[in-house]
């Protein structure tokens, strides 16, 4: 599973590396240096994580397969939330916590009250296996 | 409220027509608290797209009254202050707030999942979010333009030290920057969320070399959000400190580097650029293949493209700082007119797949054309602005000008051709053909008029940002030309708000499979059930829909000669 | 001359031997060898352009009129045609090779430094610029409404620091071919050699602030006695010239005593 994904993001971390190591010895300039070595690790970190996991599992996800049939993939997919007010929440609080920055630190208080209010909420809501 | 999804194959499902009747009979809220609450993808991207064409509107406006300014030399329509203002909300509404929003959140959050046959998006609460905080960044943007002091207005790019607490007082910046973090972060999680669900969520058979172009490209889009847009947060944050809390790392006074906000700024700038060109590219690369009746011509070279253009992005981020005097010219020059050979392999490939094909002149396919055409000649100006020696010469002209608008302009066109071609599948109803023409036709001869002026006048000298040109009359004429075809921009939005109105008055269903189209997102009904699919075909290619309707007519590979079947009518 | 060298100029040379007859696409001729040069290039990249352009257009319009619909037959169903792509991969590739060859040959041209006969120290500040002319007591301040000109003598290398004294500027004189930010805290030099006499207007290019639009100044270029001439008549006393050279854009309006170019066209 994830072969072809993990050679993707692999192979980016390694252009990037090429491109920084180019640009470093080339150019010697900190900042771009710096991001690109955030580029190399973008594409290393979640590559090999993912090589990791396609070495251990070995197998492939239907997928994968070129001919696997719809019903190799029969059955549940997962669970997923079909509505939930929380991320609203959410996003509220950070709206407010941005005018916060902007007008005022009273405005904190009700942006930190959504967003604590959201991350209970969510929370609640998972373990309970996503009833609002 | 959780819902279990089963994946059912179509041998064993009730029947493939059988669309109307969804099991999945949903007994959620509704109104205003349905629009609150859902995590169902298609809600969500629904919103992305009406907001950010709405911000694409407002835009729109504002660069009308910029165009109406520069009618005449010395114009006083609007004082210099207001003029700044109107540039910079108009650039930082169309990138930030338009362009990006629509390309990755829009259309993507609607098609990608069902493009490959997934119910929803990986992480569809995170996805709300994503809306909401964009939603934020949107009124906090707009905000703005009631802040005491007026908007930002240090352009679009914000160049440090402009944007410092001494040049530019008051909360409209703040706003500015507040609403940046806002949207970034919400394209970041955007971004996880694509890549999570193309990686995940893909149907059986669905490989990755058989994923429609569009979802493609939205992978590679998702994976550059990740890279550029933390960069431009933090260098947010760092603006912020600077401005309220004693930092001088934008500073020179305390020791700062000013410089180091362009680096930044870049470095997520230009990946940007492709960021909201890659998914028109998808979007364009759905429409020809499907009203020329023909595959994606060169599909997997195309892919490679894709990831070219993403890959080489990492390298180009200081072209747009050739006349700092502080940066590698020869490095970022190669990079950057190297990304003109997957580019042009793009174009190349459209070419290809309208070659001896059947071209239909239906409106999605007229702005599929007109995007790449204008596309090109944005592409071929920008490769002068990859030659350090001519880039010094038209940076911060009207030449740059006029090539970013031809490219931006371009994605417009494109955002039409997805438009109406997915129009009929989100809604149920097609788009009036006749009003869709007259809207190509104003807008994409208005975008020439309205940009071949720029090229001149930024060769004739004429800066960008320049509220008046006293010293320079002769400019007037060309300004004038590049004004009327900013209005024959705005007459064609009006077509567009006009077709919404016609085609919502008397509608015309468009049934599951209007175009007798090629991916996934065809097979299942318009609008999509909750949870998108009944059941999946077989996915033998990336053209699934088509190979179900259409058997005899597989894609051949190089060298292939299936004859016999060429002369067959389409049977739909 | 290395070997690397003449090869670059053997890509280059074509492009510079045939820009003679070409027509100028728009961009202005230059004034300096390096701004010449730039021309010729820009001459040279609108022919590439123009065929590449031109051809590529024409098979867009060629592809979706020939092959507009005429029936209901499904064309045959071509997806790869391998030599075709690798053919539009490798091309542009070259092509590409060469615009980069012919533009490291020009960019080191322009970016050439030899030694210096004049140097002015140019300033730009919110709303205008400073040439300081160093050892010779000469300063020129101006802004927005009195336009200041900087004088320069034909025929020799003029070294030019550029800096800005709040945020960034661009030093733009369309004439040159050439412009420079004016960076807070980072000096940027370049050298002319202009072969040309007369005035040419210059701007500020880089959004800085509220009068961005009227921060002109201009370029006169003079024959090295008139500039020997222009440094005699305008030069300072010593005191004065310190003062002005340190003076900060609030002090000009303050009055501290520089003499001001006159302009020949005014602002409003």
């Amino acid at each position: 599973m994830l072969k072809q994904e993990s050679y993707i993001l692999i192979a980016f971390g390694i252009f990037a590396g090429i491109i920084g190591a180019v640009y470093w010895f080339w150019g010697h300039e900190d900042s771009g240096g710096v991001m690109l070595v955030g580029a190399i690790l973008l594409g290393l970190m979640p590559g090999l994580y993912y090589y990791y996991w396609y070495r251990r599992s070995g197998g492939q996800r239907p997928e994968d397969r070129p001919d696997a049939t719809v019903a190799d993939g029969a059955g549940t997919v997962d669970a997923f939330p079909s509505t939930s007010i929380w991320p609203f929440v959410l996003g509220s609080g950070c709206f407010f916590f941005v005018l916060a920055l902007v007008f005022g630190i009273w405005l904190l208080v009700p942006g930190l009250s959504l967003v604590l209010a959201a991350f209970i909420g969510a929370t609640a809501e998972s373990r309970r296996g996503g009833s609002v | 409220m959780t819902d279990l999804i089963e994946r059912h194959d179509i041998e064993s499902s009730d029947d493939h027509g059988d669309h109307g009747v969804s099991h999945h009979d949903h007994h959620g809220p509704s109104g205003l608290l349905k629009w609150l609450t859902s995590t169902d993808h298609k809600v969500i991207g629904i919103n992305y797209t009406v907001t950010s064409v709405l911000m694409l509107i407002l835009g729109g406006a504002l660069a009308e009254i910029i165009r109406a300014q520069l009618v005449s030399p010395t114009s006083t329509l609007v004082s210099f202050a207001q003029y700044n203002q109107l540039f910079t909300m108009h650039g930082s509404i169309m990138i930030y707030l338009f362009a990006g929003p629509f390309a990755f959140a829009g259309l993507a959050n609607y098609m990608v999942p069902l493009q490959i046959g997934a119910p929803d998006m990986a992480f569809p609460r995170l996805n709300a979010l994503s809306y909401w905080l964009y939603l934020g960044g949107t009124i906090s943007m707009v905000l703005g333009f009631f802040a005491t002091g007026g908007p930002a207005a240090f352009g679009w790019v914000g160049y440090a030290p402009l944007t410092s607490a001494v040049n530019a007082p008051g909360v409209g910046p703040d706003l500015w920057i507040g609403a940046l973090m806002l949207t970034g972060f919400s394209a970041i999680f955007s971004g996880v969320n694509l890549v999570a669900t193309i990686f995940y969520l893909r149907a059986p058979g669905m490989t990755l070399f058989r994923m429609p172009i569009f979802t493609w490209n939205m992978l590679v889009t998702g994976l550059l959000i990740l890279l550029a847009f933390p960069v431009l947060t933090a260098a947010l944050v760092m603006l912020y400190c600077d401005r309220h809390f004693g930092t001088h790392i934008f500073e020179v006074q305390g020791g700062g580097v000013p410089i180091l906000w362009q680096h930044m700024f870049w470095f997520w700038g230009h990946p940007e650029v492709y960021i909201l060109a890659l998914p028109f590219f998808g979007m364009v690369s759905e429409v020809i293949p499907v009203f020329s009746k023909k595959p994606m011509f060169g599909y997997k070279g195309m892919v490679f493209a894709t990831m070219t253009i993403a890959a080489l992005s990492l390298g180009v981020w200081a072209h747009h700082m050739f006349t700092t005097g502080a940066v590698l010219l020869p490095f970022f020059s190669i990079m950057s007119l190297l990304i003109a050979v997957p580019t042009g392999i793009k174009i190349f490939n459209w070419i290809g797949t309208m070659w001896k094909g059947q071209v239909e002149y239906t409106s999605s396919m007229l702005f599929a054309i007109g995007f790449v055409i204008t596309f090109l000649i944005g592409g071929i100006t920008g490769i002068y602005l990859a030659s350090p020696p001519l880039d010094f010469f038209t940076h911060d002209t009207y030449f740059v000008v006029a090539h970013f608008h031809s490219v931006v302009m371009a994605l417009v066109i494109g955002a039409m051709a997805g438009i109406y071609f997915w129009g009929p599948k989100i809604t149920g109803y097609k788009l009036h053909e006749g009003w869709g023409k007259a809207q190509f036709w104003f807008l994409f001869i208005g975008t020439q008029v309205f940009t071949f002026p720029g090229y001149w006048l930024g060769l004739k000298g004429m800066a960008r940002r320049m509220a008046v040109y006293p010293n320079n009359p002769s400019w007037q004429t060309l300004n004038d030309w590049s004004t009327i075809g900013a209005i024959m921009i705005g007459i064609s939005t009006l077509f567009f708000i006009i077709n919404l109105l016609v085609s919502w008055r008397k509608p015309i269903p468009a049934g599951d499979n209007p175009w007798d189209a090629n991916a996934l997102e065809w097979f299942t009904t318009s609008p999509p059930p909750h949870h998108n699919f009944l059941s999946l075909p077989p996915v033998r290619s990336e053209r699934p829909t088509w190979d179900y309707y259409h058997p005899e007519h597989p894609a051949l590979g190089h060298g292939d000669h299936v004859s016999g079947h060429a002369e067959q009518k389409v049977s739909n | 001359m290395t070997s690397r060298r003449a090869a670059l100029l053997a890509v280059i040379a074509p492009l510079v031997l045939a820009g003679c007859q070409l027509p100028s696409f728009g961009a202005y001729h230059g004034i300096t060898k390096g701004g010449t040069q730039s021309y010729e290039l820009w001459q040279g990249f609108s022919v590439i352009a123009a065929v590449v352009g031109g051809g590529t257009f024409l098979l867009i319009l060629w592809a979706a009129l020939r092959y507009r619909r005429r029936g209901d037959t499904i064309p045959r169903q071509t997806q790869y045609n391998v030599p075709l792509e690798v053919i539009y991969t490798i091309v542009p590739i070259l092509i590409v090779i060469g615009l980069f060859a012919a533009t490291v040959v020009v960019e080191n041209q322009v970016l050439s430094e030899p030694t210096p006969k004049a140097t002015v120290n140019i300033t730009a500040f919110q709303w205008g610029w400073k040439f300081v002319y160093p050892g010779e007591n000469v300063v020129v301040i101006g802004q927005t409404t009195q336009n200041p000109t900087m004088v320069v003598p034909e025929g020799v290398n003029v070294k030019m620091n550029l800096v800005s004294s709040d945020v960034v500027h661009g030093f733009y004189v369309p004439a040159l071919n050439f412009s420079r930010f004016a960076q807070p805290g980072l000096n940027n030099t370049f050298t002319f050699n202009f072969d040309k006499t007369g005035t040419f207007k210059g701007q500020c290019t880089q959004l800085c602030g509220l009068y961005h639009s009227l921060m002109y100044f201009q370029l006169q270029v003079v024959t090295p006695t008139q500039y020997r001439t222009w440094l005699k008549a305008n030069a300072l006393t010593p005191a004065q010239a310190a003062a002005a050279a340190a003076a900060s854009a609030n002090q000009i309006n303050a009055g501290i005593p520089v003499k001001p170019a006159q302009t020949s066209y005014g602002v409003n």
